[in-house]
């Protein structure tokens, strides 16, 4: 039976990996899918915590898994606003490297 | 018409009068100057009235500041000896010089801003006359520098008459500054503003002599700017840059005595103070009366002799009030004053008139066959300055003087050898003017005023004569004559005469130039040049430093200062928009643990 640390340092690893994803891919995809890797990692935590925080009345607390079910929802509507955000600045730049796209300072 | 009403409309009637030309004939010459005469005509009537029915008290009061059980300024009326003297003072004088003002000012393009000033004036000293408490008092002690200010300023084209208004209103301040000071000591120490209340409570201030003192002499202060004692002196010959019916009737008449008739007022207040406050007092006066006569014996502009001579006679009053056993000591040579100082203004300028404007005293010469008429009276009110016996000024100054050798010998002797520069001065004036030959081409041809201007004159010249006579002034007030010995009298006669003969030995044979030339006494003994001084390096000094904060401490630090260091700090801050994602991200991250680091181990 995994304890409660089990589960935060599955979560902490995903989300490092997720972080170092982001902070050093390369590719704009890459960087996106890090960044799913990282709401998950908060995901499974959540549930982690769902499970071994026992309220008052000896059930789970649910407020927690609802609240992932919101993350889900929320992350699956950003993935489309995303996606077709890079699709569309490669449309115009032919690229999603983000080397190339430095243009964002003063 | 119910008598209490009379100073009531004394009061205000000279108000409703400059309102009214200011506002309802602001360009018709004539008719502004009929209402202003008719006006103070009216006013004098009524004073006269006022004055010839002595059991007249008037107690209704205007309440006008309130503040239940703490402090409340009424305008009120106080009636007595006092005032009733001074309304009918002021009044006639001003009746004659209203009068004078329209032949002296006709062509004149400010007629009617004259006449309404020349009324606002009115007002402001009667206000000063009648007032029954010492804010009141202040308030139209302020109007009275207002009107001043607006009437020596009427030529205000000409940059010396706009200085000297700006001066004399300024010099003032200085003087009114420690006087609303000494109101407010005494109102805290008695908790009244009124006169009477004053004096009820005086016993508890004479258990504090310390305190008493500072408060009368900051009182005085008032005196010194309104009055022109030394120091505060400068502005009153420079005032002359006004109309010389102006002259007459404010700074040397009426309003330059609102100074001693403040003291004469709390004359009850001083004799309770410690000593010393009238022994300043005396000392002021004495020590104005002799330089102001040193500084006249040297001026070549007959009106500012007539200035100085101003000066040095307020100072025998302010000498008065400090050795007099009443206050009436002062107010009898204010009496006499006003009347032979006024006709001998009004004669300046009915000579000054004649001669196109001329006021240089070398210019003049032998009007007495060419202005047989001002010649005269000026010989009467320059005698009647002099001090000649039989002549008013002789009665109410030598008074002074013997009260000064009664209390204070070096005070004697101060004011009694003023008495010579008073009689050189004098007649140097009456000499080089009327006698000789003309020195200049407007002297040879001067013809005698119109009649509007030597009525006045005529007038005045009666009471500058024999107002000093018991049988003439038992009838105003009673005057506490000094008992002092014989001896004293004769030294004053000694220095008059010796005053004369040095005069006639100068000038009698009509010199084309001044043959003494002083220039100590001519450049006023460097006083003014000495506030030039002070003014540019104080003033200006504290103006470079106030600059110099402004400029480098408000405005570079503060202002330019802070607007710089949000600059600086938003270019640095910039430095970190690399425009790379990853780096922001890092940032953000960054970030994150620094805030969590602080929540969660700090």
């Amino acid at each position: 039976m995994p304890t409660l640390g089990d589960y935060l340092l599955v979560s902490g690893l995903l989300f490092s990996i997720g972080l170092a994803g982001v902070l050093l891919r390369r590719n704009l995809l890459i960087i996106f899918m890090s960044l799913e890797l990282m709401l998950n990692a908060a995901n499974l935590s959540l549930v982690a915590f769902a499970r071994h925080g026992v309220t008052a009345f000896g059930l789970p607390d649910y407020n927690a898994q609802v609240l992932v079910f919101f993350i889900i929802t929320v992350a699956a509507a950003e993935v489309a606003v995303g996606l077709a955000i890079i699709v569309a600045l490669y449309r115009l730049r032919q690229t999603t490297h983000v080397e190339d796209l430095n243009r964002m300072k003063f | 018409m119910d008598p209490q009403l009379y100073p009531w409309i004394i009061l205000f009637a000279p108000l409703v009068a400059a309102a009214f030309i200011l506002f309802v004939l602001p360009r018709r010459n004539v008719a502004a100057g009929a209402v202003g005469i008719l006006t103070v005509a009216l006013t004098c009537f009524l004073s006269w009235k006022v004055f010839l029915t002595p059991s007249l008290a008037v107690t209704a009061q205007i309440p006008w500041i309130e503040v239940p059980g703490a402090f409340s300024v009424p305008i009120g009326i106080i009636l007595d000896n006092l005032s009733r003297l001074m309304l009918v003072v002021v009044t006639t004088i001003a009746t004659l010089v209203f009068i004078y003002s329209a032949g002296y000012m006709r062509g004149d393009e400010g007629i009617p801003r004259y006449y309404a000033s020349l009324c606002l004036f009115l007002f402001s000293m009667l206000g000063i006359v009648l007032a029954d408490n010492l804010v009141m008092m202040f308030i139209f002690w302020e109007l009275v520098g207002v009107s001043s200010y607006l009437l020596i300023g009427h030529y205000f084209r000409k940059d010396s008459a706009a200085d000297a208004a700006k001066q004399a209103f300024t010099v003032n301040r200085v003087g009114d500054f420690g006087f609303i000071l000494g109101i407010l000591m005494l109102w805290l120490a008695t908790g009244s503003i009124m006169f009477a209340g004053i004096e009820e409570n005086l016993s508890a201030l004479t258990l504090h002599p310390g305190y008493l003192i500072a408060a009368c002499l900051l009182v005085f202060c008032g005196t010194i700017g309104k009055s022109a004692q030394m120091p505060l002196h400068v502005w009153l010959p420079n005032s002359m840059e006004g109309p010389t019916p102006v002259s007459s009737l404010l700074h040397a008449a009426t309003m330059v005595a609102a100074g001693v008739y403040l003291l004469a007022r709390i004359f009850p207040i001083l004799l309770a103070a410690p000593d010393v406050v009238r022994e300043v007092i005396m000392w002021v006066g004495a020590i104005t009366c002799f330089a102001a006569g040193l500084m006249a014996i040297q001026q070549d502009d007959i009106k500012r002799i007539l200035a100085y001579s101003t000066i040095s006679q307020l100072g025998y009053m302010v000498v008065g009030i400090g050795v007099g056993a009443t206050g009436d000591v002062a107010m009898f040579h204010l009496f006499t004053h006003a009347f032979f100082k006024s006709l001998l203004f009004l004669c300046a300028g009915s000579i000054i008139i004649a001669l196109h404007h001329e006021q240089n005293i070398w210019k003049m010469g032998g009007l007495l066959t060419r202005m047989p008429i001002t010649a005269l009276c000026m010989l009467a009110g320059g005698l009647a300055l002099a001090g000649v016996p039989f002549f008013s000024g002789s009665f109410s100054k030598d008074n002074i003087i013997e009260w000064a050798w009664l209390n204070n010998r070096t005070g004697f002797w101060i004011t009694a050898s003023a008495v010579l520069l008073t009689a050189l001065y004098t007649f140097r004036l009456l000499l080089v003017v009327l006698l000789g030959k003309p020195r200049g081409d407007h002297a040879a041809r001067a013809k005698e005023s119109p009649l509007v201007m030597t009525l006045p004159l005529v007038i005045l010249a009666v009471p500058a004569v024999i107002a000093g006579y018991p049988w003439f002034v038992g009838h105003f007030f009673e005057i506490a004559y000094a008992e002092a010995p014989a001896i004293a009298h004769k030294i004053v006669l000694g220095f008059l005469a010796a005053g004369a003969v040095l005069a006639a030995l100068l000038y009698l044979r009509g010199p084309a130039h001044d043959p003494v030339r002083i220039p100590l006494f001519a450049h006023r003994l460097y006083i003014d040049n000495f506030y030039n001084w002070l003014v540019i390096r104080g003033q200006g000094g504290l103006a470079v430093l106030a600059s110099w904060f402004d400029r480098w401490i408000i405005d570079g630090l503060v202002v330019t200062g802070s607007a710089r260091t949000v600059w600086g700090a938003g270019y640095l801050l910039r430095l970190l928009q690399l425009g790379n994602l990853q780096a922001y991200a890092f940032f953000f991250g960054a970030g994150v643990l620094l805030v969590l680091y602080f929540l969660v181990f700090r």
